[in-house]
């Protein structure tokens, strides 16, 4: 009896801890969207571009420029503009994009899975071989394999991604004739294969075309090896310093000492703490490739967001451009807290509280 | 002893499937297009619409002319005549203001649907109730909401009328109705598909003639019919077996969203597309260097040129503005930056028009610029802007010209910006001097002379903001000469009223004009009977095969 009295006021502290978190949380996400919103809305007016011009063309008479200011609202004062805006986007409505005209959530429902496959591709590649190349370079520290991994990382960080998607293109397209281009399909297939989430590869291994997964496997292989490379770059350097890190511990000297295998300790002992935050980095640059690759989606005539919000911003389709950076900005946040909870799941410490 | 073992294992593991993945890559890629589609590789990302009362979009007015069909189209042996396409005759009456049209008889939609004259008198319709971006090519013949069931009818099922408010010369109304907006559409198709709208101040009618559902839908008789349009990705256009004129060749043609020069040009040697059509000079020269490849060009109505505010006190000089046409190396700049891309073009008529003139005066000519400038009260040059977008060619011969203006002591600063930055500066006439570009909206003098020589009003509210407007000139009499040509009935006399004006802006205009576009493409050998058109809604790809 006297355990359950003393751990009934526990239990109430710790729904309450739990309560404020959430609150906290729910503050701290609403602030954050807010903010997402008032930000690109008044980016997007104050570009010195007219967005009527973006609806009607160059060659317009004057009377429907007019016309279409009025029924788009720009003739109202910025903030009722803001208000308008916040109340369509709080029912979910992001309204039409100019260029498309579709509905802009029908847009990015389109654009989107082009480029969430193409960013998974990208990250699997990029960690799968960043990993294990900063922790060979890691443990050989100093020695040849380790030079290379330098230099392998300092190419990835510093060569335009333009340049090299076009000589890879050059290469490994119009060469070797290994991977098609352009798109994500050969049009012998776009026009036939119906998608269903829009992942490609999902898709067709879903419906058993193998012909068409390996053609769409053969179209995303390079742009994603590609986007692959560069944050293989980044996740190869940080995983180099935080196994040194780890390497470092006494932890690592305690099972020298206890005469573990030096396999067993690096990748087993010494990966597993620096897995922590690692996996806010590998979550970091995969958020930043869901943002869209702008040049890679450009060379590979890749239909993703990144292409969709860029080519957007540049006619001024606002209801496009704030569509998509509040998806962007919701799946960002999405991943950050994925990454809280697999910190969760890989540090028995940050449970304990 | 059974770790070293396990990664022996795994290193031939891995290296066995390395070499499975290098060897299935390393098979024979089938990357040639289907037999019966052309895959052409095209820029569309302008495309907004495919509705004909709305669309006016370069990638349009090409994907509208092999889908739809005008009463009268433009003669492509002569471009200053025109000939019947639904309509096997028509008739102007004594006093210019009476249209008759007699269609062919037997001709259908796509969808069987016989063309009548009710279709006909139904697309003037909506495009005057509708009065989207290119609304006024109708309206301007004084055609309202309320007088169009009047003024554009049905008087037999073969028979439709138009009557305009003015005695216009009669091929300015003709080259207008080959525009594509006058392309006519299936009435009971579309009439399936309106959506009622609420009347308002803005909107007076009760329905959206459709519009909504064909932006991306087809009602047409054309050659092709419109089966998809992914924007920003593809456009597909399939064979019309109804097509009422002309029959299409290939079953398929499919338009490839692509935006790189080099990607087009890699896809093209590749076999992956069968046309690249925004090739940049680079690629265009590699293209027509290599076997079973072959380039192709037609100038395009769009002129490039410097427009000189002249709020600018010193560009309001008539010897300044004279000084800067002979400041521009048009030689140099042919023959490198816009070599097959553009040729040199002086005066505001692009060649192919009715009266377009081929002069030109102005070269470069340091010595008389500097002696005009002199003769300004201006010997030492003096200090003024250019707004010009960051794309070449534009960007490229901005700083060509900031040499040799230099060379005469005037001091170009350049402003780059995105196209659609310096548009909105320019319109607002915010600007020294504008490297602006104009593409005419319909294949008659009157479309250009309407915006560089009018400028009824020169003050900052005027409604009519034309280029003479945004370059704050006054045009004065060339006002005046300008309404005259549009309504002159004798065509040699009308093409004689245009050289005037093109000589006396020339001389005196506020537009320094530099060149004229050039469309070029390159294609694979294997398609045949392939050619651009001169105006943007004649690049036709009906009577294209393949081998």
């Amino acid at each position: 009896m006297t355990a359950i009295e003393a751990s009934k006021p526990a239990r109430r502290r710790r729904a309450r801890g739990l309560a404020v978190n959430f609150g906290r949380f729910a503050i701290m996400l609403a602030t954050t969207v807010l903010g997402l919103l008032a930000v690109t809305f008044f980016i997007g007016r104050v570009v010195p571009i007219d967005p009527v011009l973006a609806i009607v063309g160059d060659r317009a008479p004057a009377a429907v420029v007019e016309r279409v200011r009025e029924q788009m609202g720009f003739n109202l004062p910025l903030w009722q503009q803001f208000v308008v805006y916040l109340r369509q986007a709080l029912t979910g409505d992001f309204g039409v994009s100019v260029l498309t005209t579709n509905p802009v959530m029908d847009d990015i429902l389109r654009v989107f899975p082009a480029t969430l496959e193409l960013a998974t591709v990208g990250t699997l590649i990029g960690a799968g071989l960043g990993v294990p190349l900063g922790v060979v370079a890691a443990v050989r520290r100093g020695s040849i394999a380790d030079q290379i991994a330098r230099v392998i990382g300092l190419i990835g960080y510093s060569v335009p991604i333009f340049w090299l998607a076009l000589l890879s293109l050059l290469l490994f397209y119009a060469k070797l004739k290994w991977v098609a281009y352009p798109g994500r399909l050969d049009v012998a297939y776009e026009y036939t294969f119906t998608p269903i989430t829009g992942l490609y590869l999902v898709d067709a291994a879903w419906t058993r075309q193998w012909d068409v997964l390996w053609d769409a496997f053969r179209h995303i292989i390079l742009p994603g090896a590609l986007l692959g490379y560069f944050s293989l770059a980044y996740i190869s350097r940080m995983t180099r310093s935080f196994m040194l890190n780890e390497l470092g511990q006494e932890y690592v000297v305690a099972a020298r000492a206890k005469g573990l295998s030096e396999g067993r300790i690096v990748w087993f002992h010494a990966l597993r703490n620096a897995a922590v935050p690692l996996v806010t980095v590998i979550a970091l640059s995969y958020a930043g490739l869901l943002e869209g690759a702008v040049l890679t989606e450009t060379v590979f005539s890749w239909p993703g967001i990144g292409l969709y919000i860029t080519n957007s911003l540049q006619n001024a389709d606002m209801n496009a451009v704030l569509g998509g950076t509040i998806v962007i900005g919701s799946v960002f946040i999405a991943i950050n807290l994925f990454s809280d909870l697999l910190y969760r799941l890989l540090d028995p410490r940050t449970r304990a509280r | 002893m059974k770790a070293p073992f396990r990664a022996k294992a795994f290193r031939e593991f891995s290296a066995g499937v390395a070499l499975a993945v290098l060897t299935a890559l390393g098979g024979p890629a089938y990357a040639a297009t289907p037999a019966d589609t052309l895959v052409e590789g095209f820029a569309i990302d302008d495309l907004i619409t495919l509705d004909p009362a709305e669309a006016f979009e370069f990638s349009a007015a090409e994907f509208l002319a092999n889908s739809y069909n005008k009463l009268v189209n433009l003669d492509l042996h002569d471009t200053s005549k025109v000939v019947g396409e639904l309509a096997d005759s028509w008739v102007v009456s004594d006093d210019s203001l009476t249209y008759t049209f007699k269609l062919k008889p037997d001709l259908k939609f796509a969808s069987g649907n016989p063309i009548t004259a009710a279709d006909v008198a139904y697309s003037f319709e909506r495009v005057v109730k509708l009065d989207k971006s290119p609304g006024f090519l109708i309206t301007q013949f004084g055609i309202t909401g309320e007088n169009v069931a009047e003024k554009a009818k049905a008087l037999d099922p073969l028979t439709f009328q138009l009557t305009v408010d003015k005695a216009y010369a009669p091929s300015f109304v003709l080259n207008v109705l080959t525009s594509m907006t006058a392309s006519v559409v299936d009435k009971e198709v579309v009439l399936q598909h309106v959506k009622p709208v609420t009347p308002s101040d803005e909107f007076k009618y009760d329905n959206d003639f459709g519009n909504d559902w064909l932006k991306s839908a087809y009602a047409g008789s054309g050659p092709f019919k419109l089966v998809v349009w992914k924007a920003n990705e593809a456009l597909v256009l399939e064979r019309n077996d109804n097509a009422a004129v002309h029959q299409a060749a290939l079953k398929r043609v499919i338009y490839r969203h692509m935006k790189e020069s080099a990607g087009q040009r890699l896809a093209l040697e590749n076999g992956d597309i069968d046309i690249a059509r925004n090739l940049e000079p680079g690629d265009v020269d590699a293209i027509a260097a290599k076997e079973g490849f072959a380039v192709t060009s037609a100038p395009k109505g769009t002129l490039f040129l410097l427009g000189l505010n002249q709020k600018n006190q010193y560009l309001a000089k008539p010897e300044v503005r004279q000084a800067i046409k002979y400041l521009i190396d048009y030689n140099s700049i042919a023959s490198t930056l816009i070599k097959g891309i553009g040729e040199v073009h002086q005066t505001f008529l692009p060649s192919g028009q009715l009266g377009a003139l081929e002069d030109k005066p102005f070269s470069l000519d340091v010595g008389k610029a500097k002696a005009l400038l002199a003769q300004a009260g201006l010997p030492d040059g003096f200090a003024v802007t250019l707004d010009v977008r960051n794309t070449q060619p534009v960007s490229g011969i901005a700083e060509n010209l900031q040499q040799t203006f230099a060379q005469a002591g005037i001091k170009l600063e350049l402003i780059t910006g995105d196209g659609k930055q310096v548009l909105t500066k320019c319109r607002a006439r915010q600007h020294d001097m504008c490297f602006s570009q104009w593409g005419s909206d319909y294949f008659d003098p009157n479309s250009n002379a309407e915006t560089f020589t009018i400028n009824a009003d020169n003050s900052d509210a005027s409604k009519n903001k034309t280029l003479a407007w945004r370059n704050s000139w006054d045009p004065g009499e060339l006002n005046e000469v300008t309404h005259a040509a549009l309504l002159e009935k004798d065509t040699a006399k009308r093409t004689a009223m245009y050289q005037e004006l093109e000589r006396k802006v020339l001389d005196a205009g506020p537009y320094a004009f530099i060149y004229q576009q050039i469309e070029v493409a390159g294609y694979s050998s294997k398609v045949k009977d392939f050619k651009l058109g001169p105006s943007f809604d004649t690049n036709y790809v009906f009577p294209i095969s393949k081998d």
